[in-house]
């Protein structure tokens, strides 16, 4: 079985390799996913790592200073405060009533600093089911009246 | 007309189901006529499926409003061709795509095998047909995209539609998704006939012989569509990357990845008859991959940037996947006596471990690709924390891989089978190795420091040394044989055998591919907030806004930066980066301006205008072009690997040895 000894050798070499790869780099590359409720529940020990938080953008709060961008965020009625650096400019897609992502860590004063926004467009391309059958019902819904 | 529509989906639903079961009892029972049924059956669902498209379409065209899908997705302003473009451009569009494709791939086999394959082709049939089923399911009573618009039981229409998103309003991004399905669906048909000839325990490879073209014709159509959608992040959403290892880039990456794995391996069976049970799981891997693919993008199984909804056919696809890989793997144990190899590996150094180590490679990059993307979810299914993995991660792992691979490359074609002799070595490899050790040598003098970077250059350097070598070499020979120029030497030595030197063009694809990933770690950034008359800096480019306008198109409206642009003092001319705003969907998109050039893109994205200031973001890619460069010989490759070849090449066995032979069947 020699010759099967160096191919298991180098298969090995070549998969323990790619483990060490695998699992020596997942601590900086993790990313933990919080709503706002658990966010606000961790308290200090929130401010420790990087998280990412979703909601939606509550309308009207978002405020521009300069390049840094404050905006709140909602999720089941409860609302975080977050600020943004502004280090690329925001998506096309940040607007009110948008669903947000925001990437960063939980300060001390109890808002959210975030490194990174990434913003889905509420209605297009991803209708949440229902959506935008919604939309457009209600769009039919007043068809039907100002046809009567 | 949406009720012919809907209906002839619900027929089409039935009848699928009729060619799986008439198919399977004409079979087993041995009624060729019943069996016979089952093949024009998947000709009725190829009819019936093609008349709701054509239903749906006309309706797309023709904006009728009063059909939800319709009025989700384009709207009177709509340019014509992206009023066909929003059959895909939605949930129950995409899905009724995906049918239509399978359908006629279905019937493309059932015509083409009328008088080849006759044995297998019921199970070929019942097994496409299984998967036509489970997608007109879908497409008749889950996803149905003729859902008319209703308001308190009235059928009503809107005035206007809601519009197709402006995003996806791009040339390649409106023929990204059909290239894409014509990969993922096209994985069915060898996944058939491999089922198939795994069913009937059919002798010989004859299910690899017939199914080789449409392997790489799928592969090539996959390939295509991963480097459309790569180009289209690229060029349209002005953040300067062409891949950021989103769950749904991915998703498309996995088939492709097993794909290549399965195109490498099929030739180890062909020469040697080794391998069986690894092609019959690589294959059957990609056609899993490739709904798996369908199921990500299709279903919010994770999130991602792209964002498709979270959505009630999840559990569709997921009980689909489970029984029909369950199916598969019972199929396969159950038959492993079938599926013994007829020889054995027997050197380090050979054609046949160097198959074994890019399969290795290529399954570790799939498993770890869908180890990343799926993270998330298993952190939460297992753990109490939703975990994601960033691109970091992913380029920490498969930047190595990828530089493996390369390497593969260039040595596996030029291994000799069973062993390679250290003459062979040296004749082969030395020139080349020693380009390499220079180009990396000069790299390294000249400033570039980045490691993985100059291993890449000068893999790079290597591979295609080893390539030009091969062709030199054949056409050499047949010009000082024949006489002819050196030019048509080269044709000649391509047309005698296009799968060599066909294989040897994707390979050069590759090649440039990864020239233009090295630029990568040279990226320059920089953002500027820029008055009109002023300037900013962006690597030796300078950049001076000259004017901002602003003007009105019927579905849009767009700003526009005119840029002076200057390298090092030098006037290159003027750049328009532009943003748009569309009005149906309040939504903006950006009109990147870009200087593509061999050496460097000069890219610019107009983020922003505010009070009088234009917010530019400004990116000097090196090598960039190189990738779509290599993307084009990559197609032509393949391209020219389906030609057939003149001389028309049996593929003797290699003498069997070893274990095998005493325990091979003595065939009478």
């Amino acid at each position: 079985m020699h010759k099967y000894g160096k191919f298991a050798i180098l298969i090995a070499i070549i998969v323990g390799a790619l483990l060490w790869l695998a699992t020596a780099g997942i601590g900086s590359s993790q990313t933990y996913y919080k709503t706002i409720s658990e966010l606000q529940k961790m308290g200090s020990t929130a401010s420790a790592r990087t998280v990412r938080v979703g909601g939606d953008i509550q309308a009207n709060s978002i405020v521009r200073q300069g390049s840094v961008v404050k905006f709140n965020l909602v999720q089941d009625s409860r609302v975080l405060p977050v600020m943004y650096d502004g280090r690329d400019p925001l998506p096309d897609t940040f607007k009110d009533g948008a669903q947000a992502l925001a990437g960063g860590r939980m300060g001390a004063d109890g808002v959210f600093h975030a490194s990174e926004v990434q913003a889905k467009c509420a209605s297009k391309y991803a209708p949440k089911p229902g959506a935008a059958p919604d939309q457009l019902q209600k769009k039919a819904a007043e068809a039907v009246r100002s046809s009567l | 007309m949406e009720n012919v529509g809907a209906l002839s989906l619900i027929l089409a639903f039935c009848i699928s189901l009729y060619a799986v079961i008439a198919s399977i009892v004409g079979k087993v029972k041995r009624r060729p006529f019943l069996a016979l049924s089952g093949e024009r059956a998947v000709l009725a669902v190829w009819v019936l499926v093609s008349t709701a498209v054509g239903i749906l379409l006309y309706a797309l065209m023709t904006g009728d409003f009063h059909l939800a899908y319709v009025a989700s997705h384009t709207d009177r302003a709509q340019p014509l061709f992206y009023k066909f473009a929003a059959w895909w451009g939605g949930q129950e569009g995409s899905l009724l795509l995906w049918s239509w494709l399978l359908a006629t791939y279905a019937a493309v086999v059932v015509i083409t095998n009328r008088k080849r394959n006759r044995a297998l082709l019921p199970w070929v049939v019942a097994v496409i047909s299984s998967v036509q089923f489970f997608f007109l399911i879908l497409n008749a009573f889950v996803a149905s995209p003729f859902q008319v618009l209703a308001s308190d039981h009235v059928i009503v229409s809107v005035p206007d539609g809601m519009g197709l998103n402006p995003l996806l309003q791009y040339w390649a991004m409106v023929i990204h998704p059909p290239f894409l399905y014509l990969g993922y669906v096209g994985f069915t048909v060898p996944f058939a006939f491999a089922m198939g000839s795994l069913i009937t325990r059919a002798p010989g490879e004859s299910w690899i012989h017939t199914t080789r073209r449409w392997t790489l014709v799928t592969w090539m159509f996959q390939s295509i569509g991963i480097c459309l959608g790569s180009g289209w992040a690229y060029h349209v959403l002005g953040w300067g990357g062409y891949w950021m290892w989103d769950p749904v880039e991915n998703a498309s990456l996995l088939p492709w990845l097993s794909g290549t794995a399965f195109l490498h391996s099929v030739m180890m069976q062909e020469k040697k008859g080794m391998m069986k049970v690894w092609n019959m799981v690589l294959i059957a891997a990609t056609f899993f991959l490739a709904i798996f693919g369908t199921t990500l993008t299709r279903t919010g199984l994770v999130s991602s940037v792209h964002a498709f909804a979270e959505s009630p056919i999840k559990t569709y696809f997921v009980s689909f996947l489970g029984i029909g890989i369950a199916a598969t793997v019972w199929l396969i144990l159950d038959r492993l006596d079938y599926l013994k190899s007829e020889a054995e590996l027997e050197s380090v150094v050979s054609r046949e471990s160097s198959f074994l180590f890019n399969n290795l490679i290529l399954l570790a990059s799939c498993f770890a690709v869908l180890w990343g993307t799926l993270f998330p979810v298993i952190t939460e299914k297992f753990g109490s924390e939703k975990i994601s993995l960033g691109p970091e991660w992913f380029d920490r792992l498969m930047v190595p891989i990828g530089l493996f691979l390369l390497f593969l490359t260039g040595v596996g074609p030029l291994f000799a089978w069973r062993r390679t002799s250290m003459e062979s070595l040296r004749k082969n490899f030395m020139w080349p190795g020693l380009g390499m050790l220079i180009v990396a040598a000069a790299l390294f003098a000249g400033g570039m420091h980045n490691p993985y970077s100059i291993i890449s250059l000068g893999f790079c350097f290597f591979v295609a040394a080893t390539i030009f070598m091969e062709f030199f070499r054949g056409a050499h020979a047949i010009s000082e044989k024949t006489k002819v120029g050196f030019v048509p030497a080269v044709i000649e030595l391509t047309h005698r055998n296009t799968r060599r030197y066909g294989g040897y063009l994707v390979h050069m694809g590759v090649v440039l591919m990864f020239i233009g990933f090295s630029g990568a770690p040279f990226d320059q950034k920089a953002i500027g907030e820029v008055p009109k008359g002023g300037s900013m800096q962006v690597g030796a480019y300078t950049l001076k806004v000259v004017d901002m306008t602003e003007s009105e198109k019927p579905d849009y409206v767009e700003d526009t930066a005119i840029l002076q642009v200057f390298k090092n003092g030098r006037d290159l001319g003027t750049l328009e980066p532009a943003r748009r705003f569309y009005k149906a969907q309040q939504q903006a998109t950006a009109e990147v301006g870009l200087r593509p050039r061999l050496n460097e893109d000069l890219y610019i994205n107009y983020a922003a205008s505010q009070g009088g200031k234009a917010t530019l973001q400004a990116y000097v890619k090196p090598l960039v072009n190189w990738i779509w460069i290599g993307a084009v010989v990559l197609v032509f490759g393949t391209l020219i690997a389906l030609v057939p070849s003149k001389v028309a090449r049996s593929y003797p066995r290699t003498e069997v040895v070893g274990i095998a032979k005493k325990n091979a069947p003595v065939e009478a």
